[in-house]
């Protein structure tokens, strides 16, 4: 196991959880795959999230990497997640920026630990830009938001 | 046409916001260019040669008489009295300072106006047939289903970071006058078994690896629409190359995995979708289209006096069929004669505004080929309209003729640009008009691009002229037998390039052999196909 991969609960900086917050040794997911006491495990870009799928279970965190923050991929992974029942929690690490938080949120990520802290009242707006949203995404699933379609015709 | 409701408003003021509050933590240097740039972006903000240029939406090409005019408003405002029609159906100004981008925003959004998304690593504003909803060929009107796909692609949560840039054009007609298999998606409205649906063709686009987008699934039934897209879009999101942004398109995706190998995992990602609940309900689109249905036509003249033989051109060559027989759809040309192509004063695109609202029920279409249409003109009216149009510079008799060029910003503009294409444009034009030759070579579409981005749609003319630089001079190539419509092909170099006098001779040349050589009620595209290319060559280099 690689000891220094992931991050330490103290480099979180927006939580929408309340249970502990998990501080695992964090694996990769060909690692994750193979090891099966590993509970906490990090995508990077280039993974395959459907491989974590048969694993869900046991996983308290998932940490999802964004070297940059042009690269949308982990947004997908996210979702997929989600889609496939994971609860756990969903951290989204790297270059995690103000103006991708609220897709972010959306998609299904509930922990933030960005590389560089955010500005706390930036961050607070930026999580609530939007009051509405035309899709449906992780945030029907948890929270059970309605989409402005689904609004229109109740 | 669509209206928004307190829903579409509240998304666009939310935008406006939060794009003031970005500027402003630009300028208090919260963030950096870097970090600035996608968002700006996804906001039509580009930095070129001399400025910024603010690119601003207009979903599927339709837009109402106010919204026109305030188009023309923004120009004379905070424009230099310009705006350029492009070839996405949408408007751009070039000459935008930052700080004024923010306002200019707010201004649209009064008019239920945007640029969201008109730029940046998203999907696009969604373009469509300019007919639609006139057109006396096509199934339905297209555009409830492009509706239904704009909400669904606006601030889509998982799709902003994509690869590369998206574009999505829906049609409804065998007809194909939206370039739909030069798209990232191209989706055909079609009906089977007396039954309406979506056929899709995906990984077309223009660009320097120009491909015609292969169908990957014939028939889409309606209420699985939007999920069918979104497994399209998260299949080249997760697979779409990002290690090299010239292979970045899904164009590039579908090529290198193979159409059937995507295919099969688009479907299996649909399968999956189907079962998370994306769809919208079925009855939001029955609520989108009556937004869309006709106005009341009447009855009346059938044919127009054609005793002045100026105003019996014009409506030769710049009004089409309607689906009623007592309309016509009416082109407004921004290609006169040595003009630039798609360019329209504040003032012209306020009496474009004022001449819908006038004669074609408070409507005007953006054509991807940068002309402007009324869409439903009454016959009986058509004298007057083209009186007045005549009267702004806006009667050039040119749809579908060698005067009726695409053309890129090109160098003149644009940063990424090799050669200037506006200057070409305007030579060929006049050229062709000095000499009285337009009419007849009849049907003969021309396009031009500054660089092989391609903006300017050169793969798919019938004549296609590229700029590139060589050595430090301006070369043109010239290529010949492309088509964008439902003939779709995609042209072929002739061979090697010319300096700018020798473009325009070598055009010249090209339209000789045609006229040598054609058929009976051949265009030259016709001619093109039958003979091939060697004749043409021999003619240019020989």
């Amino acid at each position: 196991m690689t000891d220094n991969l992931g991050t330490s609960p103290d480099e979180v900086q927006f939580r929408f959880r309340d249970d502990e917050v998990a501080d695992h040794g964090t694996v990769t997911v060909d690692a994750c795959c193979d090891q099966t006491n590993a509970t906490a495990v990090r995508i990077e870009p280039g993974d395959d999230a459907r491989q974590l799928l048969p694993f869900l279970d046991r996983l308290a965190l998932v940490e999802v990497n964004f070297p940059s923050f042009a690269d949308g991929r982990g947004y997908s992974a996210a979702r997929i997640l989600r889609e496939a029942g994971y609860t756990g929690e969903l951290r989204a690490v790297g270059d995690v920026l103000i103006d991708q938080l609220s897709h972010m949120r959306r998609c299904g990520f509930d922990a933030f630990a960005p590389d560089t802290p955010l500005n706390e009242d930036d961050a607070r707006r930026a999580f609530a830009t939007w009051e509405n949203v035309y899709q449906s995404a992780a945030d029907a699933r948890e929270q059970g938001r309605k989409t402005i379609q689904e609004l229109r015709h109740d | 046409m669509y209206k928004y409701d307190t829903y579409d408003q509240a998304m666009v003021d939310a935008r406006v916001a939060e794009f003031r509050d970005q500027a402003n933590r630009r300028l208090e240097g919260k963030l950096t260019e870097d970090q600035f740039k996608p968002l700006r972006l996804m906001n039509g903000l580009y930095l070129q040669l001399h400025a910024y240029m603010l690119r601003v939406a207009i979903p599927y090409g339709t837009l109402n008489s106010e919204q026109m005019t305030a188009l023309g408003d923004i120009a004379d405002k905070y424009d230099r009295g310009y705006g350029h029609f492009t070839t996405r159906q949408n408007i751009q100004y070039n000459w935008i300072k930052l700080e004024d981008a923010a306002d200019i925003l707010e201004d649209l959004s009064k008019v239920e106006m945007h640029a969201i998304q008109t730029s940046g690593n998203c999907i696009r504003n969604i373009s469509s047939d300019h007919f639609a909803g006139a057109a006396h060929d096509e199934l339905v009107d297209p555009r409830p289903y492009a509706e239904l796909l704009r909400q669904w692609s606006s601030f889509h949560p998982e799709f902003t970071y994509l690869p590369r840039k998206f574009k999505i054009a829906v049609i409804a007609a065998e007809k194909d006058r939206a370039a739909m298999r030069l798209h990232d998606i191209g989706i055909q409205i079609v009906e089977q078994n007396g039954e309406i649906g979506a056929r899709f063709y995906v990984g077309g686009g223009m660009g320097r690896t120009p491909m015609i987008a292969p169908m990957i699934r014939d028939f889409v039934p309606l209420d699985q629409l939007v999920t069918y897209a979104e497994a399209c879009l998260r299949v080249y999101n997760r697979y779409g190359r990002r290690d090299n942004k010239y292979k970045a398109r899904i164009k590039i995706l579908v090529h290198e995995m193979g159409a059937e190998e995507y295919t099969r995992q688009v479907e299996e990602e649909f399968a999956h979708l189907l079962n998370q609940g994306v769809e919208p309900p079925r009855e939001e689109l029955e609520r989108i289209k009556p937004f869309f249905a006709d106005p009341v036509f009447e009855d009346g003249p059938k044919t127009v006096d054609r005793s002045d033989p100026d105003f019996a051109l014009w409506v030769d060559r710049n009004t089409v069929r309607h689906k009623h027989d007592s309309y016509v759809s009416a082109v407004i040309s921004l290609k006169p004669v040595g003009g630039i192509p798609g360019d329209a004063t504040g003032e012209q695109i306020r009496i474009m505004a004022r001449l819908a609202k006038q004669y074609s029920f408070d409507e005007l279409r953006v054509m991807h080929t940068q002309n402007i249409v009324l869409p439903h003109v009454k016959i009986a009216d058509l004298h007057a309209l083209w009186t007045e149009l005549d009267a702004a510079d806006l009667g050039a008799p040119n749809l579908d003729t060698v005067e009726d060029i695409i053309a890129c910003p090109g160098l003149d503009y644009c940063a990424l640009a090799n050669a200037r294409s506006i200057t070409v444009a305007q030579r060929i034009s006049e050229n062709f008009a000095a000499k009285g030759r337009t009419a007849e070579l009849g049907e003969l579409k021309l396009k031009i691009s500054g660089c092989i981005n391609a903006c300017g749609h050169h793969h798919a003319g019938h004549i296609g002229i590229l700029g590139v630089d060589k050595k430090g001079k301006e070369n043109y190539q010239l290529s010949l037998g492309g088509s964008e419509a439902e003939d779709v092909s995609l042209a072929k170099i002739t061979g090697p390039g010319f300096d700018e006098d020798g473009v325009v001779g070598a055009v010249e040349t090209v339209t000789d052999v045609y006229l040598d050589q054609r058929e009976e009620g051949e265009r030259f595209l016709d001619t093109y196909r039958r003979i091939g290319m060697a004749p043409f060559k021999e003619a240019l280099y020989d």
